[in-house]
């Protein structure tokens, strides 16, 4: 077996220096090494969105991405935004129009919903449903999950703060 | 606080009904932080993982295996075989007596010599890491003797196939024939008849959420904890105790959050036996979460249906006889407990039956072939009796020059008949195709759509409307399993109690996986007790504290859990206001319960809330009357036992533009009216009939578990096998009627299968019907560019 390196990696705010396996995936190395079970895996070759987490503001795929890729960066994961408050109106969103049932997958979707919701304020529902075909829901049919994300638009636009990234 | 009686206070105008409300689920806030807790995200002392090492092959004796590296392996604690499982797990058998006649062979929770499907485990490999135990399995040997392997499910059967089981004699498992006994003078006399066939191919659940099993096993006290993604903890519960040999009492199931069931997770799978057995014979835990690639080759697959069907009609257009033959193949073995000739024997029931036809005639063949299992999955026969009903019937429509709408509206049974018998011998208690089908048409502005259609027709896009009427049998009795020997309970049970804060906690034996279970009972609670939905709590999901239950599936957890919660919670209102009464020295009859509080039935004035009486009953009984007893925990059951099932009925149309150069579909819209009787809340309903739809619809176009001929699974992997996304999938609009059961107060009927029984159907008539210009159809599901291209003679 390779030998094990040291990585430093920034995970919502916290730096965690670990010897970690070279084959490590970031999805497991956060939810093995840090107990961060909030990202899931549902496929682990790079389909189905479950592993959706942030390396220095972009998304990624965590079953995609090596531990060690990670070195140095800054990893945020659906803990860390949900205590940062970051993406409180999505998730109300999501809750309000019922955008989740089994909840598996939904931290993915929420994750890659603000991605859209940042780099494009003014997402239409066909681009909404365009961008969001990465991940995979099993339950809701996704109707309801568009629509929580259309109202999230609504409301950030109405607050003026499409677009922001708080960093 | 002095414990004198709280002065009135202002009438306070009672808080509205909770039930039939677009209530938000409490439960799905921690879902949205990533906090849930499914199995994999548990994490015991000691805990070991076990990784199955899997045939190949679809057909293969095991002539060796050297484990010899493997041992030697880090991490490696132990490497076990069937053999040696077999000691500590019975062998299983997946037969169900009232089902007559039918057979299968015994399973064992790992293969011994012999392995009959492409992933069945022969080998399980326990270590400290999940990676660790796959490192392992690289360095075993195995040496196969490929068996001839029977896959064609249409040549199973044929002198020349070879027989899976050889006790068996062949490769039957079922047979099943139902005759109204006219069907020949009914179709001899007819003015039309029509005829066709219809092919469902397999495909699988895809749950999100892999199935996980994680098994504690203490031997000191001989007491199993089995961490379980599943939907039926008591059922699991009993099994383990049976195969394991274990008392039932000693054995506890839990299911905290379930990623996805869909039925996929209510079977008893010999790699859950295996792992328990694994937690047993090591004595320590072991977690077994199944990876992606190995869910397409173990999780229950379902549909591989092949239906030829005729439908005899007067020149009206009046119905006259439906007649069917279906055959269907399941893998090698019947799935244990629920088996697997339900999903056959459902199309049997179910085929026709919306419509007024005197006479019916079936056939079914369940046969046995070396593919993965199949069994009851989301909708169960249901989705395969619509498509064919609802195909042939849009056929006859065709050939008659009858519009489709028209031709069911002459058809359906009418809203005042009930209750009454289809011609199969189901039994109606109470539909509303008239109400429902009215409903539609306004809803899709039918006449609007069908001139925009012709339209875009003269202009070279070829759109299609597609409409299914369906039925979906909800609420059962004992008639699915309990009376064919199967310990899998039919009724339900609830206990609620309240607490010395005022807070209501109800526990119940049917659990959630994302439905809304938990939310619906609190509704139910809140409204029948009488208290804020916020100060009600729910428990489910751990055989240790609910009731006794059968859990989730064939769309009883409303109905029938829903019935026992509000029975609980009336007695539990009763008993509040009796120890009220005792404690404010007033009649009880004169007493009312509303919003947690006791009030004055005559001038609507608080007399003193729920918090207050808690206190009294558990800190301060020596206040109440000698002789006096308050009693805070009630416990009721229910179990629906007027009809084998109630029946509800729904009708989906899809709207749907088929490009003839390229084969594609786009889905341009698709609605659903549906009856499941009372509402108990719309934005969870809509939601789960929406994404029944999706799931429907998804074996409609994309879904298949693809097998060459010698049984192998060519696109068993996330990447191949097709689901539904989001770009793809149309808005949907879902509207209800309301016609409330009477077999319970509740007057819930089920609502999670309809729309994954009716979408198929309404997709495929509404791309015949965009082909019908060419005058081909397509009935082989799914329906692929290629096969409509085919279709169309463009390749
Ligand atoms: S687990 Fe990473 S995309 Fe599915
Ligand atoms: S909510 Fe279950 S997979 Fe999306």
């Amino acid at each position: 077996m390779t030998d094990k390196v040291l990585t430093r990696i920034t995970v919502n705010g916290v730096l965690h220096e670990r010897w970690v396996e070279p084959r490590q995936h970031l999805v497991d190395y956060l939810r093995d090494e840090l107990g961060l079970k909030g990202t899931r895996s549902g496929c682990e070759h790079g389909v189905c969105g479950a592993c959706t987490v942030r390396i220095d503001g972009d998304i990624v795929r965590g079953c995609l991405t090596l531990a060690v890729q990670a070195d140095g960066a800054r990893v945020e994961t659906i803990e860390g935004v949900s205590d940062s408050g970051e993406i409180a109106d999505l998730q109300h969103a999501f809750l309000e129009s019922n955008a989740l049932q089994c909840g598996f997958c939904t931290p993915g979707m929420l994750l890659t919903a603000d991605a859209l919701l940042k780099s494009e304020p003014a997402a239409s529902r066909e681009q909404i449903r365009e961008h969001m075909s990465g991940n995979y829901c099993r339950c809701t049919g996704y109707h309801a999950i568009v629509d929580a994300v259309e109202s999230t638009r609504e409301t950030r636009r109405l607050a003026g703060c499409g677009g922001d990234r708080h960093e | 606080m002095n414990d004198l009686v709280a002065p009135p206070v202002v009438a306070e105008a009672a808080a509205p009904p909770h039930i039939g409300r677009r209530v938000v689920r409490p439960n799905a806030r921690r879902l949205t932080e990533g906090r849930g807790t499914y199995v994999d995200d548990v994490e015991l002392p000691r805990m070991a993982h076990v990784v199955y090492l899997r045939s190949p092959h679809a057909h293969a004796r095991v002539v060796s295996v050297d484990v010899t590296a493997a041992h030697a392996m880090p991490g490696v604690i132990a490497i076990v075989d069937g053999a040696r499982l077999a000691q500590v797990c019975a062998p299983f058998v997946g037969t169900l007596s009232h089902m007559v006649g039918m057979r299968s062979a015994p399973q064992y929770a790992i293969a011994i010599d012999r392995a009959c499907w492409q992933g069945e485990a022969v080998l399980a490999i326990v270590a400290d890491t999940r990676a660790l135990a796959e490192d392992a399995v690289e360095t075993i040997v195995v040496e196969w003797e490929p068996l001839p392997a029977v896959a064609d499910m249409e040549t199973a059967l044929a002198p020349q196939t070879p027989v899976i089981h050889a006790e068996l004699g062949s490769n039957l498992c079922y047979h099943r024939e139902l005759d109204t006994g006219g069907v020949d003078a009914a179709f001899a006399g007819a003015d039309v008849v029509v005829e066709e066939t219809y092919v469902f191919g397999r495909h699988t659940g895809v749950t999100m959420e892999p199935r996980s099993v994680l098994a504690d096993f203490n031997p000191a006290e001989r007491r199993l904890t089995v961490h379980h993604s599943h939907q039926a903890p008591h059922m699991m519960a009993d099994l383990y105790a049976r195969q394991l040999g274990l008392p039932e009492a000693d054995v506890r199931v839990i299911c905290r959050d379930v990623g996805g069931s869909f039925g996929i997770k209510v079977h008893a799978y010999a790699d859950d036996f295996a792992t328990v057995a694994l937690a047993v014979l090591l004595k320590r835990p072991v977690k077994f979460v199944a990876d992606r690639l190995e869910s397409f080759v173990t999780d229950i697959h379902a549909r591989e249906h092949r239906v030829k069907a005729r439908l005899a009609l007067t020149r009206e257009g009046r119905m006259l006889a439906f007649d069917i033959d279906d055959l269907t193949g399941i893998g090698p073995y019947s799935m244990f407990p629920r088996t697997s000739v339900v999903e056959g024997n459902q199309v049997v029931n179910i085929t026709g039956g919306p419509y007024n036809h005197p006479e019916y005639r079936a056939k079914l063949d369940v046969v046995f072939q070396n593919k993965v299992q199949t069994s009851q999955y989301r909708g169960v026969g249901h989705p395969v009796a619509c498509a064919v009903t609802e195909g042939i019937v849009d056929l006859a429509a065709v050939r008659m020059g009858i519009d489709p709408l028209e031709l069911r509206r002459r058809n359906v049974m009418e809203d005042d008949s009930y209750p009454r018998k289809g011609a199969s011998g189901i039994v109606l208690e109470k539909l509303s195709h008239q109400q429902c089908l009215a409903k539609l048409e306004t809803m899709i502005d039918y006449p609007a759509l069908r001139q925009e259609q012709a339209e875009l027709r003269k202009k070279g896009i070829y759109r299609g409307i597609g409409i299914a009427v369906l039925i979906e049998l909800t609420n059962p009795g004992a008639a699915f399993y309990g009376v064919g020997g199967a310990r899998i309970a039919a009724q339900e049970g609830a206990t609620v109690r309240l607490d010395p804060t005022g807070v209501v906690h109800c526990a119940v034996g049917v659990g959630e996986q994302g439905q809304g279970t938990e939310t619906i009972f609190a509704q139910i609670a809140a409204d029948e007790v009488g208290l804020p939905l916020a100060a009600v709590r729910i428990i489910t999901g751990d055989t240790a504290v609910t009731p006794y239950g059968g859990g989730t599936w064939a769309s009883r957890g409303a109905g029938i859990g829903g019935e026992a919660v509000l029975q609980a919670s009336r007695q539990l209102r009763t008993n509040i206001l009796a120890l009220a009464a005792a404690h404010l020295k007033r009649d009880a009859g004169e007493l009312d319960v509303a919003d947690g509080k006791v009030r004055d039935r005559a001038t609507q004035a608080t007399l003193v809330d729920f918090a207050e009486l808690g206190r009294i009953a558990y800190f301060r009984p020596d206040l109440l009357p000698q002789g006096f007893q308050s009693e805070l925990v009630v416990t009721r059951h229910y179990s629906q036992r007027t009809y084998p099932f109630v029946f509800t009925n729904g009708v989906q149309a899809s709207y749907v533009e088929v490009d003839i150069e390229t084969g594609f579909v786009k889905l341009l819209k698709h609605w659903a009216v549906e009856d499941c009787g009372r509402v108990i809340n719309p934005l969870l309903l809509d939601e789960q009939i929406r994404g029944a739809i999706v799931q429907g619809i998804g074996g409609a176009l994309f879904e298949e578990c693809l097998y060459d001929g010698s049984g192998l699974l060519r696109n068993g992997s996330m990447a191949d096998y097709l689901v539904p996304m989001a770009s793809e999938m149309p808005d949907i609009e879902v509207a209800h009627v309301e016609t409330p059961t009477r077999t319970s107060e509740l007057g819930a009927k089920g609502a999670g299968e309809a729309g994954t029984a009716g979408a198929p159907a309404a997709v495929m008539n509404a791309i015949n019907d965009a082909l019908a210009p060419f005058d081909v159809r397509v009935t082989a599901q799914p329906f692929t560019p290629e096969k409509i291209l085919r279709a169309l003679n463009k390749i």
